[in-house]
């Protein structure tokens, strides 16, 4: 970049080069220098893109319906993993599954992220009695034996539905990110900017959500992130154990819940194995490129 | 801690309230006349209030009296006490391994940090910590209960075996090997790193320099002046590791068909026997209050700064 400086004489161009690098240019840089997250952010987009292009040709009742002439065969030229005890294409419901799986992984994510910042925020804010009573609420939630609550809350709601799954699970996994948000808005509420926009008269929500918010902005991106992973791996947890997804709606936890028939463990591996691949390349990628924006955020950290 | 444990206590009365059926609905043949059930429920009170019912349930808990199984047609006590055993074991067998593991290769990758096994550990608890335990467990299981054939694929202990004699007790912990093995093998990754960061901190402390100034031998320095600070830390987290553990066998017993409390509420939620549903969720959320204050305990024990005045 330096050795450019002196070619130029246009002006703008000048102060265009003097201009610190913008958050997004870093966090370019990190991910480019950190081949292991490059390859992993391209390997996410292409699987993301592969999937949901897919899935609009696959139809997924005729992918669920089951067909008796051929259950349990080997991968085939017609069948490329096989098919399961229902006679079920194992590739067909791989690209489905991977499509839910990322979905709601997504989903929980986006709305964990939103009471987490709000819960957070409120909390770190104003401080005093409003925090103290906030603070028992989330201790609580965080003792709860969340997995076991969320199963059993599955279990019972009457008409049970993707909704209805993705609230359950973000009703008890809110608590990191709101923990983490808190702490942050404590320091920054310290800082001259929040003093002197309540002195010129800000309301307390304007500060909070356009003010303090913004500066929060990189840690919530980049735990946003590593909670991805977490729920995409929670989420293929639940519907393994067959608590999660409908099977009428497989995800990728479903195929490796056929894994738990001995017959198909031990000798049927094409079925679980792929998924059990998938899964763990996908948490794999997701952190991979969460610990990238991660060191872009810290700048003591970073590579480039 | 008590007003976490009754909030957690109206927390599973309200779950156990909105659960399909009550006590009387598995016991009953459905042919008696609705009138009498009616008569019945008003006798056991499932008409009352819900203060004067949740006063009765917390009375009855605080007598060992859990309710009734309607599908094993026994109390819940003696059912759970069954399986406690054997979650037991299986939680000390995992928690034993957990630090075989974390402390030896925590101290290697802090001791020689930058080195080439330091980076095979670092490698390997990135690894840990972005696989879920339940492919772990189930690859664990195709590969060395399956395909090698070392060890059980299913059971607490094997058929026939008489209690108490050696051969049980051998076959017990044969069970215990495998899903211990596997569940600690991910557990461990957050406590190897954390010693680790914790030994390159205190490698850097002021006490340390003057320990090598007087000349001790630098075995010496490391087991004796940084060890122990760095242990101190991860035996608070120690509470924690329970809780965690909690999560962990409800996966590894499914799994390995291991007779525990996991697979016990697992079976019970999909059979509708609720009365042993919300026993288990009571006792696993105490457990993990009670995980979370002995942590307390402990880091006030070892670190005199945070306790309380």
């Amino acid at each position: 970049m330096g050795k450019d400086v002196g070619v130029m004489t246009d002006k703008e161009e000048l102060q265009h080069v003097t201009k610190s690098p913008s958050g997004f240019s870093i966090v370019w840089r990190e991910i480019v220098r950190d081949k292991l997250a490059l390859v992993s952010l391209i390997f996410l987009i292409s699987i993301t893109a592969f999937v949901f292009g897919t899935s609009y040709v696959l139809d997924q009742d005729e992918i669920v319906s089951v067909d008796l002439f051929s259950i349990h065969q080997p991968p085939s030229e017609e069948f490329w993993l096989g098919t399961d005890y229902g006679g079920r294409d194992v590739f067909g419901q791989l690209i489905i599954g991977t499509r839910n799986s990322l979905s709601i992984g997504i989903l929980v994510t986006l709305m964990t992220g939103l009471i987490g910042i709000i819960f957070g925020l409120v909390s770190g804010y104003f401080g005093g009695h409003i925090d103290n009573v906030l603070m028992r609420i989330l201790d609580f939630f965080m003792i709860l034996p969340f997995l076991m609550i969320i199963i059993v809350f599955v279990a019972m709601v009457p008409k049970y539905s993707i909704v209805s799954f993705s609230l359950i699970m973000t009703a008890f996994l809110w608590m990191g990110i709101a923990r983490l948000i808190r702490s942050k808005a404590l320091q920054e509420r310290e800082l001259d900017y929040v003093q002197a926009s309540k002195t010129l008269g800000s309301s307390n929500l304007k500060i909070m959500f356009t003010q303090v918010l913004p500066n929060l902005t990189s840690i919530i991106i980049v735990n946003m992130t590593l909670n991805l992973a977490a729920n995409i791996g929670l989420e293929s947890g639940l519907s393994f154990l067959g608590f999660g997804f409908p099977e009428s709606t497989p995800s990728l936890g479903t195929l490796l819940s056929y894994a738990t028939n001995p017959q198909t463990l031990e000798f049927r591996w094409w079925i679980w194995m792929p998924a059990a691949a998938l899964i763990l390349l996908l948490m794999l990628s997701v952190r991979n490129v969460g610990e990238a924006l991660k060191r872009a955020t810290d700048a003591r950290q970073r590579r480039g | 801690m008590i007003p976490q444990i009754i909030l957690l206590s109206v927390l599973i009365f309200i779950m156990a309230k909105m659960m399909p059926g009550d006590a009387l609905s598995g016991l009953i043949d459905p042919n008696i006349d609705p009138a009498t059930i009616e008569a019945k429920r008003e006798q056991m009170g499932l008409n009352d209030p819900w203060y004067q019912q949740y006063g009765r349930w917390v009375d009855d808990l605080l007598h060992g009296d859990l309710g009734q199984s309607f599908r094993y047609k026994m109390p819940v006590t003696e059912l759970i006490s069954q399986r406690l055993m054997n979650t037991l074991w299986l939680s000390l067998a995992t928690l034993i391994f957990t630090y075989i593991i974390a402390i030896p290769l925590g101290i290697i990758s802090g001791r020689y940090n930058d080195s080439l096994a330091d980076q095979a550990i670092t490698g390997y608890t990135y690894l840990g910590f972005a696989t879920p335990l339940f492919i772990f467990a189930l690859v664990m299981l195709w590969l060395f209960g399956f395909h090698f054939g070392w060890f059980p694929t299913g059971g607490s202990v094997a058929p026939g075996m008489e209690p108490g004699s050696f051969a049980y007790v051998l076959s017990k912990i044969n069970h215990l090997l495998l899903p211990a093995i596997s569940m600690s093998l991910i557990a461990t990754v957050g406590t190897v790193q954390y010693l680790r960061n914790e030994i390159i901190d205190t490698k850097q402390k002021d006490f340390i320099h003057t320990a090598r100034a007087k000349g001790a031998p630098e075995t010496r320095v490391y087991n004796k002046h940084i060890f122990r600070n760095s242990l101190l830390p991860i035996a608070a987290f120690f509470g924690y590791e329970i809780t965690m553990l909690i999560g962990g066998t409800v996966f590894v017993e499914t799994i390995f068909s291991f007779p525990g409390m996991g697979q016990l509420f697992l079976e019970s939620i999909t059979m509708r026997d609720y009365s042993v549903v919300t026993s288990l969720v009571l006792l696993f959320g105490i457990a993990s209050i009670l995980g979370a204050l002995l942590s307390d305990i402990i880091l006030s024990l070892v670190d005199p700064r945070i306790r309380i005045k």
